[in-house]
């Protein structure tokens, strides 16, 4: 590995003792032997196995449930519905005040998207859950769905979440996030040229190699012990007392080893379930997606339409930049709300620009409900941000790195969420993006400086 | 349920089991023996996680019936170590920064096991082929790869 020490070496003590210096991973040596120990490496006597009943539909009244046929199969320990969980309608970031709680455990009265959880069944093993799981009987009466979030946001659309009342997260800021800067009409008024664009992006699943899930044991002490591979420890313990209402200090979650994640493993979705199975029936409790499971019902990152508007002048600066950004939660908020909020604290991305509009949306559709991945509300921003500045350089004739200098933030410059810019290192990235990919540029920008004056 | 006896070698030790009919060797070695070194990524054969050594071979125990097994000799990535003392390709994954998550990776060393077992010098493209039906979704392959021809050459020089 190569330490460029030239950059910022005037503003950094040089102490550097870990950075540059290959440091063996203190987990590796249990993954090279099999020893380390994931979520499903536990295994009790007596453990039952949950399988789920899942919507067929993408949007439709229950009628009716009827488990009596699952309950008599051989092997089937307990059945739960709706009924059975002490609190049923919850919302993840209720815990930083982001609600309405929107989302059920078990589907009550209503399901909103293809492959939403019904019923759950526990049996003494995974063929028996399975095979009970087909024996439940739930009478739909199928409604009108929408999966496309311009159609959402018509008058007239179907209604996604009663709990939400629209099909928009509603912020305290109105329908979307908005971030106003400078006068972004003046700014098209006076452009040389503008280009509008929009970009769009298809739902993507993580696909981890271990499937999301939890072993369930309960103590001897009115205790229960959780081994899952979730991301999100702390908001999953305390979202499941909500869900169990059950305090926290009876419920002890034991993770931190994850068979990949990538944000996929930050919802609450299998605990509450498994660990209520375990105190209903007083045995051990696994409840694994299987990989099909993994692939169609586990959070993707969302969909996403960006709309970018830009009035750029000659010479290469951005004078004015308008973005609408459209994020897909599904059916549900989960992590959605904010990953649309993160992208209205994204644009107008490293760029600065005086006059900058910015709207993002959160939107609900009959789709599997979206949540975080990898810089979720910010990467596919991202993609449309730096799309648009390639097409906005060869628009006015500009090598597009070039275009990047001119246009690059730099410490003091005022950011339109109106927090002035520090520690940025955008032109020594470029400049050595420009020597280690043998991509030139003009003298003047390989002089340039994120924070000295007059560079 | 009727029962069926089953008795074979696992990394060197008799084992013997009564499994229900239809059990996978997956679920046998995990569930009722206890060596969860192969792990359950898909059950279906695709991701080469529950890779385990059946008389030399490379097999996927998720598609193995515990039946078939009889008088075989097993391995797993579990058994690799001898006394305590790394595996060459264990030590090498170790160096090569060739784990990320880590639960591809007692499948990936089988699979490279076999493949040094018989090709003791592999090209960049036999490895390759070797792990193709490995996935690892953290997508650290590059290190894998460099790890399985660091632990070959390892091995031919302690061999000369």
């Amino acid at each position: 590995m190569e330490l460029r020490r030239d950059y910022f070496a005037d503003v950094r003590k040089d102490g550097l003792h870990e950075i540059g210096q290959p440091r063996p991973r203190l987990d590796s040596p249990g993954h090279v032997t099999g020893k380390t120990a994931y979520f499903a490496d536990r295994n009790f006597p007596g453990m039952l196995h949950l399988k789920m009943v899942r919507s067929p539909h993408h949007h439709a009244r229950i009628r009716s449930i009827d488990t009596s046929e699952a309950e008599k199969h051989p092997g089937v320990v307990r059945v739960l519905t709706a009924k059975d969980v002490p609190h049923n309608v919850y919302t993840i970031l209720i815990l930083i005040q982001i609600g309405p709680e929107d989302e059920t455990v078990l589907a009550d009265g209503k399901v909103r998207w293809k492959g939403e959880a019904v019923v759950a069944v526990l049996a003494e093993t995974e063929r028996a859950a399975q095979e009970a799981a087909a024996k439940v009987k739930v009478d739909y009466e199928v409604l009108p769905a929408v999966f496309d979030m311009e159609e959402a946001l018509k008058p007239g659309a179907p209604l996604v979440n009663e709990y939400h009342g629209q099909n928009y997260y509603l912020y305290d800021s109105g329908e979307c996030r908005k971030v106003r800067f400078g006068d972004v009409e003046a700014g098209f008024a006076k452009a040389d040229h503008i280009l509008e664009q929009s970009y769009q992006s298809s739902p993507i699943e993580h696909a981890p190699t271990e499937t999301t899930g939890c072993v369930v044991a309960p103590e001897g002490n009115d205790r229960f012990t959780c081994y899952t591979n979730t991301q999100a420890m702390f908001f999953t313990l305390d979202n499941t007392s909500i869900i169990l209402q059950m305090p926290g200090n009876k419920l002890h979650f034991v993770g931190g080893t994850v068979g990949g994640g990538f944000g996929g493993k930050v919802d609450v979705i299998v605990e509450p379930i498994a660990i209520l199975g375990a105190k209903l029936t007083g045995r051990p409790v696994s409840f694994i997606y299987s990989r099909e499971e993994e692939m169609q019902i586990s959070s993707p990152r969302a969909a996403e339409k960006v709309v970018i508007k830009d009035g750029v002048m000659k010479d290469g600066r951005i004078v004015a930049r308008k973005v609408t950004g459209y994020t897909d939660a599904g059916a549900y908020s989960r992590h959605s709300p904010y990953g649309a909020q993160k992208g209205a604290g994204h644009y107008p991305g490293p760029y600065t620009v005086p006059n900058v509009w910015i709207d993002t949306y959160c939107v609900y559709t009959n789709r599997t409900p979206s949540s975080a991945m990898r810089g979720f509300g910010v990467t596919i921003g991202d993609f449309a941000l730096e799309v648009q500045m390639d097409k906005l350089a060869r628009l006015i004739g500009m090598d597009p790195l070039e275009f990047r200098f001119i246009n690059a933030y730099r410490d003091g410059d005022m950011k339109a969420h109106r927090q002035p810019t520090e520690g940025a290192a955008l032109i020594e990235c470029m400049q050595e993006a420009s020597r280690a990919a043998n991509w030139p540029v003009a003298e003047k920008y390989m002089a340039m400086s994120s924070y000295r004056k007059g560079a | 349920m009727a029962k069926v006896p089953v008795q074979f070698t696992l990394n060197g030790s008799e084992k013997a089991e009564f499994i229900e009919s239809g059990t996978t060797l997956l679920h046998a070695l995990r569930d009722k023996i206890g060596d969860t070194s192969p792990k359950g990524g898909c059950h279906q054969g695709t991701c080469g996680a529950c890779s385990v050594i059946i008389d030399g071979e490379l097999r996927l125990s998720c598609l193995t019936l515990a039946e078939t097994c009889s008088g075989a000799d097993i391995k797993t990535t579990a058994g690799l170590a001898e006394g305590g003392v790394l595996h060459p390709l264990q030590r090498a994954f170790l160096d090569a920064f060739a784990t990320q998550c880590g639960f591809c990776t007692p499948g990936m060393i089988m699979a490279a096991k076999v493949l040094l077992d018989r090709t003791p010098n592999p090209s960049r493209e036999d490895v390759v082929e070797a792990l193709s039906g490995n996935i690892c979704r953290c997508t650290g392959y590059e290190p894998i790869v460099q790890a399985v021809l660091t632990a070959a050459r390892a091995n031919s020089q302690n061999a000369a």
